[in-house]
């Protein structure tokens, strides 16, 4: 850690009026009707009024729960996926990985319908185990159902930041270990695990949050008596303007920067920084043929369930008529045809808005990660925790936040509101990804021994010059599980979209599956461009590690081909 | 690094330049109703152009609102009649009196087609009523209901579901519609039934024929024309109304402030004419028209519902104002007796019927006088009818929660009620399960 230099004031001062112009303002705004009487005078009455009622009480409990359920539940998916895939010779790591990605692109309604369809009361698997054993399991029942999908929906925050702390893991610690007698599950629980411990907990706690914070999960299963739905509900009550709904998302805000402190001070007054990062990784091994039977039908049997909802999408894509049956009663591919005709313009937006977004994301995830760690710049922690709290702010309170806070602003040189444009929807984006790409930044950058820039500036490179030559392309991994996080989960972002697409021709996909499920005989177009979205944003991905590998190739070869191998 | 941000703002204004003569329409309605009104009023007119920008109620709401005057949105076009009493209430609408289509009655039933003011029109009329699945009925051997009073039957447990009067405004309608009907206390009881028979009160009114249309749910209950386009769409589904209904209009709106207000009027103007009604007929919108079918020009399709028929056959004599006077107080009680606490209400009634199947056949004093009982606890009101006719209790819900003191006695009272509610239901249930017991 050094001293403060101009650079980290002018960097932190951006960073924070960035933070400001698009995220404090205009929520606080929005939210200041928590804090005040109709006339305006402040008061705190309305939070009396909230510790008042057993409901909200139960509704926090249970948010509690289901948060830490799912986070255990996602753990256990995760762990295994990332371990086997990194640690064994294994066929096909890359393609597990990519599909463990997957689930994130859930597209908003069509992945709740596809999960009914396969897991609901009358989805196919229930039908099915009916028709065979006369049982019913309640899988999407209750706070249960909602642990269950949210598991399956979050593990890849955990699964992607704890791959690419495996990775960077130097492979002289497990050598000594093994040198020293310790192996299996032993050098698992004793050494890797724990110098992969940054990564895991910035994944996990950010499944933590999510949780906490998700709204679309328990609304779609029904489950009202938690904390989120209890605000949404509140606030989206028509010509009800509650109070109540503001002081409930702004206790939650309050305790999501809770949690990430927490976590980061569990992971505090340790070090998990290795400096071999150019030399060997962890060492790959062959699995026996009954380990590797067991890895594989593990994984077989997760990648089953995990991949079903979007099964769910492809069939309900090309399906007929869906209804109270395994499977569809014909197949079309009329939809696709219906969704090709005006959906163009809709992909290229998605591309552009959440391609810059992400950009934006990482930039600022790395700027805050750097200022956090290795400066002593005062109150740098806060920008942390302001970036994190976007992750407690319903997507439309944003979007209101954002229209009445730029009220009447207009474009340079012409009358065309700022808000008009789809800069404002990618702004939107940037804002509410912004955590997710942090987290992998600050994972990345824990991992990293600062001797390693030590050597740099000693050699007698500026302090500029190290972060472009020796810190970002050794962060690189984290850099990218950080943008393709943000990019694809901002692809299927929805409420802020609905609220802030002010013409049709600047609409993206997210909102042309939203249009489309609007109405009975849209759910097949909707899912076919569900489908397309997907496959558009692993594209996108896919190609963003191609950009990532290229850049890091040209930057450090050495470091890159030691790190990635 | 500098060229790109001026190339971005130079792409930003041209994406968000409007044509001139552009109508832009901020509406809740499906893809198919909009793309057949934008293709018919674009051939009628051509030079003007219709923009559809789709947003739900709510967000369609806080987006005129929060847009200064001279670049908000033309037309507001959506189901709730209370959508476009806040936006009235606000300021934002335009009187649109002179645009009604002079052969429209005044009133479908008991309720005004037009507002009275002339601040929003009715555009389309629709029924409440029930829809079921006829796959999912087979498989589990249900008989196919016909009044709301059939979904009350224990047969039924399990196999319902329904939105929530605080998410849509025809739920409201429906459950006032109810409790007119039946009066305060019968009306509360029957609702409190049925919903013990839900499966879900689903947080959006389009969740209930969307889980029926796939077969989660047996019966909804849903808006006509949400149950004839899945019929229509080739759904295994079926739509009737029951005899106590409420027909509706759904609404459009001249916002105030708007850029191209006179081509908005010619826009409005033609949702409502003859040549407008017509589209509704399309299998897709399956709406019903505001004009009598003899003022439809022999359009009207073979057996299409009449809904000036289906509002004379309701008994209710439908009263807006009482019902305007407790819809906080309405919307409220349902939310935190019914949706919130629909786990134990469920629990409760699932043990009345187990225990009313078990006394059928094996009679008996005791256990009788502890099912009466477990049916006041689970079925009775947690307001009497005294109470909402008190002018001072309705004023508390009334009053701008924005106020920490009102807001601090509304909760109190919500929360009494929730946990009465609670409490009643578990103890229902317990009372139930004696009596079970007694049967046995």
């Amino acid at each position: 850690v050094r001293r403060a230099g101009g650079g980290a004031w002018v960097a932190g001062a951006l960073v924070l009026a960035f933070l400001l112009l698009f995220l404090v303002l205009p929520v606080g705004q929005v939210f200041a009707a928590a804090f005040v009487e109709s006339d305006g005078t402040p008061t705190l009455g309305h939070f009396g009024a909230f510790f008042q009622q057993g409901l909200m009480r139960e509704a926090f409990f249970n948010s509690l729960l289901v948060a830490l359920l799912s986070a255990l539940f996602a753990a256990l998916i995760a762990v295994p996926l990332a371990y086997f895939t990194v640690r064994f010779e294994f066929r096909g790591a890359l393609l597990i990985q990519t599909l463990g990605v997957l689930p994130l692109i859930m597209p908003p309604f069509v992945g709740a319908v596809a999960m009914q369809l396969i897991f609901g009361r009358s989805g196919s698997v229930n039908l099915l185990l009916g028709e065979w054993f006369g049982v019913n399991l309640p899988l999407m029942d209750g706070l249960a159902g909602v642990v269950f999908v949210e598991a399956i929906h979050y593990f890849p925050f955990i699964l992607m930041n704890l791959t690419v702390a495996l990775r960077s893991i130097d492979g002289a610690m497990e050598e000594a270990a093994l040198n020293l007698g310790c192996r299996g599950w032993r050098l698992f629980r004793r050494v890797i695990f724990p110098l992969a411990a940054p990564g895991f907990a910035a994944g996990a706690s950010l499944v933590f949050v999510k949780v906490f914070d998700d709204l679309g999960t328990p609304l779609v299963l029904g489950q009202t008596n938690l904390l989120a739905p209890q605000a949404y509900l509140r606030i989206t009550q028509v010509g009800l303007e509650d109070p109540l709904g503001y002081v409930i998302s702004v206790i939650m805000i309050v305790f999501s920067i809770a949690a990430m402190a927490l976590s980061a001070r569990l992971l505090a007054g340790r070090d998990y920084a290795t400096t071999q990062k150019g030399g060997t990784a962890l060492q790959r091994r062959r699995l026996s043929p009954l380990g590797a039977l067991a890895a594989y039908g593990w994984i077989g049997l997760v990648l089953l369930v995990v991949l079903s909802p979007h099964l769910g999408v492809l069939l309900l894509s090309v399906a007929k008529v869906w209804s109270f049956s395994p499977l569809p009663d014909a197949y079309t591919l009329e939809h696709y045809a219906t969704v090709f005709q005006d959906s163009g313009g809709m992909i290229r937006n998605t591309l552009l808005y959440c391609g810059l977004a992400a950009g934006l994301d990482v930039v600022l995830g790395v700027t805050i990660a750097y200022l956090m760690l290795r400066t002593t710049l005062p109150a740098r922690r806060w920008l942390d925790w302001i970036a994190t709290a976007s992750l407690a702010v319903p997507g439309i309170v944003l979007a209101i936040g954002y229209l009445r806070f730029y009220k009447g602003v207009t474009l340079p040189g012409g009358d065309v509101l700022l808000t008009g444009t789809w800069g404002m929807i990618m702004l939107a984006y940037a804002v509410r990804r912004l955590p997710y790409a942090l987290r992998s930044c600050v994972a990345a950058l824990q991992q990293l021994h600062a001797s390693l820039e030590e050597a740099a500036e000693n050699l007698g490179a500026t302090p500029l010059r190290t972060i472009r030559r020796v810190v970002v392309p050794l962060m690189a991994g984290g850099i990218l599980a950080g943008f393709v996080t943000s990019f694809i989960t901002a692809a299927v972002e929805l409420s802020a979209t609905i609220l802030l697409t002010s013409a049709e021709s600047q609409a993206p996909m997210s909102y042309g599956i939203y249009l489309y499920m609007q109405s009975v005989a849209g759910r097949g177009p909707g899912a076919a461009l569900g489908v397309l979205a997907v496959a558009v944003v692993a594209l996108g991905t896919y190609l963003s590690h191609l950009v990532v590998e290229r850049t890091q190739g040209r930057l450090a070869p050495a470091a890159s081909r030691g790190s990635n191998a | 690094m500098f060229k790109r941000p001026l190339a971005v703002a130079a792409l930003l204004a041209a994406a968000a330049a409007t044509q001139a003569g552009t109508v832009t329409v901020v509406t809740s309605f499906p893809k198919e109703l909009t793309q057949a009104y934008k293709t018919a009023f674009e051939k009628a007119n051509p030079g003007i152009k219709l923009e559809i920008l789709n947003k739900n109620t709510v967000q369609g709401i806080a987006y005129v609102r929060e847009l200064p005057a001279g670049q908000r949105p033309e037309v507001f076009w959506a189901s709730a009649p209370d959508a476009f009493e806040v936006l009235a209430g606000l300021k934002l609408l335009d009187n649109v009196a002179a645009l009604a289509n002079k052969s429209a009655p005044t009133k479908v039933g008991n309720y005004p087609i037009n507002d009275p003011q002339g601040r929003y029109l009715g555009q389309a009329l629709a029924g409440y009523g029930l829809m079921w699945n006829t796959r999912y009925l087979a498989a589990n051997k249900l008989p196919v209901p016909r009044q709301w009073a059939d979904l009350a039957k224990p047969v039924y447990f399990g196999h319902v579901a329904t939105s929530s009067p605080s998410r849509s405004g025809t739920t409201h309608l429906t459950v006032e519609t109810l409790l007119q009907g039946e009066g305060w206390g019968k009306g509360w009881t029957q609702l409190l039934q049925i919903a013990g028979n839900c499966a879900a009160v689903t947080e959006r009114s389009f969740g209930v024929p969307d889980g029926v249309n796939n077969g989660q749910y047996g019966i909804g209950l849903v808006i006509d024309f949400f149950g004839l386009a899945g019929k229509y769409s080739g759904f295994p589904v079926e739509f009737a109304y029951p005899d106590v209904t409420a027909v509706v209009p759904a609404n459009i709106a001249l916002v105030a402030g708007a850029k191209n207000a006179d081509e908005a009027r010619r826009f409005i103007a033609y949702t409502v004419s003859q040549e407008g009604q017509q589209l509704l007929y399309d299998p897709k919108i399956s709406r019903l028209p505001i004009l009598p079918p003899e003022a439809m020009g022999g359009k009207a399709p073979q057996g299409y519902p009449n809904a000036f028929e289906i509002a004379k056959r309701a008994k209710v004599h439908f009263d807006s104002e009482l019902s305007e006077s407790r819809y906080n107080v309405v919307s409220a009680m349902f939310d935190q007796t019914i949706t919130f606490r629909l786990k134990e209400l469920q629990a409760a009634t699932k043990a009345i019927h187990a225990a009313d199947a078990a006394l059928a056949h094996k009679p008996n004093a005791k256990a009788a006088a502890l099912m009466k009982e477990a049916r006041e606890l689970a079925y009775a009101p947690v307001v009497d009818a005294a109470k909402v006719a008190d002018k001072e209790f309705l004023a508390v819900f009334a009053a701008s929660k924005k106020d920490a003191a009102v807001n601090k006695r509304v909760t109190a009272l919500e929360d009494h009620w929730n946990s009465s509610a609670r409490a009643n239901y578990e103890r229902a249930r317990s009372l139930a399960e004696q009596a079970l017991a007694l049967a046995r």
